[in-house]
């Protein structure tokens, strides 16, 4: 008979767990990014993978220096991937042909201010990536809305790995005639809004915008992998979208020449980004059903006053960063019912003895 | 008959498999036996042997003191050799009282209360007999069964739920019992819903076990007043707030007893005890046992005498094959670890688990990611993040202020939490915490009470003197000033 000593510190049951883990589901969602960043890549060429490659370097050196500054295990805690996941979805927003300095000074920004500032993974109030696009939005809008046109890989006019290079890191502005305006423009510039033929593109993602956000499609498809095997919960998007889209429909059905209907709300923009990898960061999302529900549907809702009545075409950050700092209040106020106990926790009153069918 | 979905619950790996699948099989007597005089929940049996006695199958030991108690008897034939402390099953392995019993082989029984019709007993007939017999509540949770009944006394019961769900992974005792016995459980249902003037009696078994509903459904047909439902298999259908909510839809208000909603919840090894107690007069002095996990050799299922220790049920079923990380007593999800394997087997054991590092999924604990899945899986619907935060930060009032109490200590949160945080461990530190602040606080108010009822004496007598007392220091006082 094999021996067996006793662990003399006791440990409480459950003594069995689940297979799920932090790296695991990190690795999931970056597999579910996987599409949109494989889209980004091919349709804006080397560049895009420069300032891929650069947001996750500035958001991993970052997390790395924060950690042995605070004395924290640096390897532990990097282990867990979430710094990379930061470092994607950062690098998603961002222009595909930023200048190097941009995705590396985003990706610091937001691991140091974004999040540890407030004690690491798991402490922090806002979404570290979008405070960090905010962040870089305003400190410098000419970078951050340097749009250029897809031009595919190894298509005539992408640029080869050395002229990716010389864009990535040479500076100064872009030509003129690569830079073009998203299917959002029109909301604040004016001008026809994209319909027919126009809105496939806007899902199939072969228009000018951030580097993964523009192909609708990929990012459904990895946010349907994240709701299926449920890292993230269906409420969040199922609320956003649907917020979105209805409102947009009825002012659509108001007067549709100052208001797109919904499609181009869903397709363009981030909206399809935020609603299955940003919003659904759990860190600054509520944590009961209904919850998540109010906070998806505020999201959505920011989301249209912002793109309508606001002063920049797309909203997503900011309606994200509101609704994180929401959060709190309503975790306070939502919570679900106690067994036995009414919504207020007071116990159920002796009900007569019948069965409740 | 319609199922009732209750609030949240997970899907653990069954793994059973490995023991379902073998009949019950026969421990032979031990060398020893070791009886421990509290098993139950409540005060603690009193001995009536001494050392040196002999003592027959079946003889009681020590008799139940107090309102909620029990008797434990003599599992087999033999000598009291010693009457002290020995390693309790549990994980503080301290010592319990228990007396250690020699057998002398013979299985010789005592005389028992001659067999009736069990159906001619008055339902305190019947709740005297199962008290007698030491019968407590085979789930894990041991508590007396005779205080349930008599709590039928007091509430109206129309519905008696036998638990069959044995939610727990790994467990297989209540499944081999149903194939096997399923006619005396049968009859210990019909006399427990005797004992209780209840009705009707649901014994409610998970979709996991198609032979067992097989089985009872066929022992069960002759009797209208018993229904064989099948509910589905998600932990924790066999707590009886949840088995309750499922089968009759009505939730257990806060703070009371499933009786006073007009339910009684009985396990079905209860039920088996309750018929050989009844009808042969026989009392409660072995069970099935699940000896299983990935580190034991041969896993089944064995009947045992209680008392027997932990280490002969695993060398009787091949000993390990790896050293297991985690021997525990009782399943996975809620059982404790054992001490030491000369911790003996008692009433309210239903398991003996050897778990290997592989199955335990272990993980080093890591950030909380606010990802709201053990709220998702909260049966009670608490928000255990929120708790846990509070009981690390000592705020046990908070805690207690967002429904700590309410906690089943079910482990869900900790089972399916990625950053593998030990929630259940911290909610037990917690409630634990919260029962000796109330005690602490009861003392305190009773202290207080006979103090104030102190001075009111001393008062009251210091006036009834004074009224004697004849009004000379009046003058004085006006002479003083």
């Amino acid at each position: 008979m094999t021996s067996w000593t006793p662990n003399r510190s006791p440990v409480a049951a459950p003594h069995v767990h689940g297979r799920a883990n932090v790296p695991q589901v990190m690795r999931t969602v970056l597999l579910a990014l996987l599409p949109a960043t494989a889209t980004g890549v091919w349709l804006f060429g080397w560049p895009a993978l420069n300032t891929v490659l650069l947001a996750i370097a500035g958001c991993v050196a970052a997390e790395a220096a924060a950690l042995a500054i605070g004395r924290r295990p640096v390897g532990h805690t990097l282990a867990d991937g979430s710094a990379v996941v930061t470092g994607l979805i950062l690098a998603l927003c961002l222009p595909p042909w930023a200048p190097w300095w941009l995705p590396l000074l985003g990706g610091a920004f937001a691991i140091v201010v974004g999040k540890q500032v407030f004690g690491g993974l798991g402490q922090n109030v806002l979404n570290p990536a979008m405070l960090a696009r905010v962040a870089l939005l305003v400190s410098f809008p000419l970078e951050m809305t340097a749009w250029v046109a897809p031009q595919p890989l190894f298509s005539a006019a992408a640029p080869g790995l050395v002229e990716g290079l010389a864009i990535t890191f040479g500076g100064g502005p872009l030509p003129d005639a690569v830079s073009s305006a998203t299917a959002l423009a029109p909301l604040k510039l004016g001008g026809d809004f994209a319909a027919g033929e126009a809105l496939l593109a806007l899902a199939l993602g072969t228009v000018p915008g951030s580097l993964g956000e523009t192909s609708a499609l990929a990012l459904l498809a990895g946010g349907a992998l994240l709701v299926a095997r449920r890292i993230v919960p269906w409420q969040i998007p199922a609320a956003l979208l649907g917020t979105l889209a209805l409102l947009a429909a009825l002012f659509n059905q108001i007067d549709p020449a100052h208001y797109p209907g919904p499609l181009l709300h869903l397709l363009g923009g981030s909206a399809m980004m935020c609603a299955f990898f940003i919003a659904t960061d759990p860190v600054g999302a509520p944590v009961s059903p209904l919850g998540r529900a109010i906070f998806g549907a505020g999201i959505g809702a920011l989301i249209y006053v912002i793109r309508t009545w606001g002063g920049y075409p797309e909203g997503v950050a900011f309606a994200v960063l509101l609704m994180n700092a929401a959060t709190p209040l309503i975790d306070r106020l939502v919570r679900p019912r106690r067994y036995g106990r009414l919504r207020t926790g007071a116990p159920l009153p002796l009900a007569p003895k019948e069965d409740g069918r | 008959m319609k199922i009732f979905r209750f609030r949240g619950g997970i899907h653990p790996e069954g793994n059973k498999d490995p023991t379902a699948c073998h009949p019950i099989a026969r421990l032979p007597l031990p060398k020893r036996l070791y009886i421990p005089l509290q098993q139950h929940i409540g005060e603690p049996a009193a001995p009536e042997v001494k050392v040196g006695d002999h003592v027959l199958k079946g003889q009681r030991l020590a008799r139940h003191q107090g309102s909620v108690s029990a008797p434990v008897h003599a599992p087999t034939s033999g000598t009291v050799i010693a009457i002290g402390d020995h390693m309790a099953p549990h994980p503080s392995g301290l010592p319990v009282q228990t007396i250690t019993l020699e057998p002398d082989g013979e299985e010789r029984w005592i005389e028992t209360e001659p067999a009736v019709d069990p159906f001619s007993l008055t339902r305190a007939e019947v709740a005297a007999r199962v008290r007698d017999a030491g019968i407590v509540g085979l789930g894990g949770a041991a508590f007396p069964a005779a205080v349930k009944l008599d709590a039928g006394n007091r509430h109206p019961i129309d519905t008696l739920i036998i638990n069959g769900g044995e939610c727990e992974p790994y467990l297989t005792c209540d499944d081999r019992l149903m194939r096997e016995g399923a006619g005396y459980v049968v009859e210990g249902v019909r006399l427990i819903a005797n004992g209780l003037g209840a009705k009707r009696a649901v014994i409610a078994i998970e979709d996991n076990k198609p032979e067992a509903l097989e089985a009872m459904r066929v022992a069960a047909a002759a009797h209208p007043g018993i229904r064989v439902l099948r509910v589905p298999s998600r932990y924790p259908m066999g707590s009886e707030k949840q088995l309750v909510t499922t089968v009759t839809g009505r939730e257990i208000p806060a703070g009371k007893l499933s009786a006073e909603i007009g339910v009684s919840v009985h396990n079905v090894g209860t039920a088996l005890a309750v018929c050989r107690a009844v009808r042969f007069g026989k009392p409660l002095v072995s069970r099935v046992v699940t000896v299983g996990g990935g580190a034991i050799r041969n896993p089944r299922n064995v009947v045992v005498p209680i008392g027997t220790p932990a280490a002969d049920l695993v060398e009787f079923c091949g000993g390990f094959t790896v050293t297991p990380t985690r021997v525990l007593m009782g399943g996975p999800m809620m059982g404790q670890v054992l001490p030491g394997l000369e911790a003996p087997v008692v009433k309210g054991t239903s398991g003996i688990i050897a778990l290997t590092a592989a199955e335990a999924h272990a993980s080093s604990e890591r950030a909380c990611l606010h990802c709201g899945r053990c709220v998702d899986v909260c049966p009670v619907g608490l928000v255990p993040l929120e708790l846990a935060a509070r009981v690390r930060a000592g705020r046990i009032d908070d805690a207690a202020e967002l429904g700590m109490g309410d906690c089943l200590s079910c482990g869900c949160c900790a089972y399916v939490c990625p950053a593998h945080l030990p929630l259940a461990h911290l909610f037990n530190y917690a409630k634990g915490e919260i029962a000796a602040r109330r005690e602490a606080q009861r003392k305190a108010e009773e202290t207080r009470k006979l103090a104030e009822a102190r001075r009111l004496r001393l008062a009251a007598e210091a006036a009834a003197k004074a009224a004697r007392r004849p009004a000379r220091p009046t003058e004085k006082a006006e002479t003083e000033s």
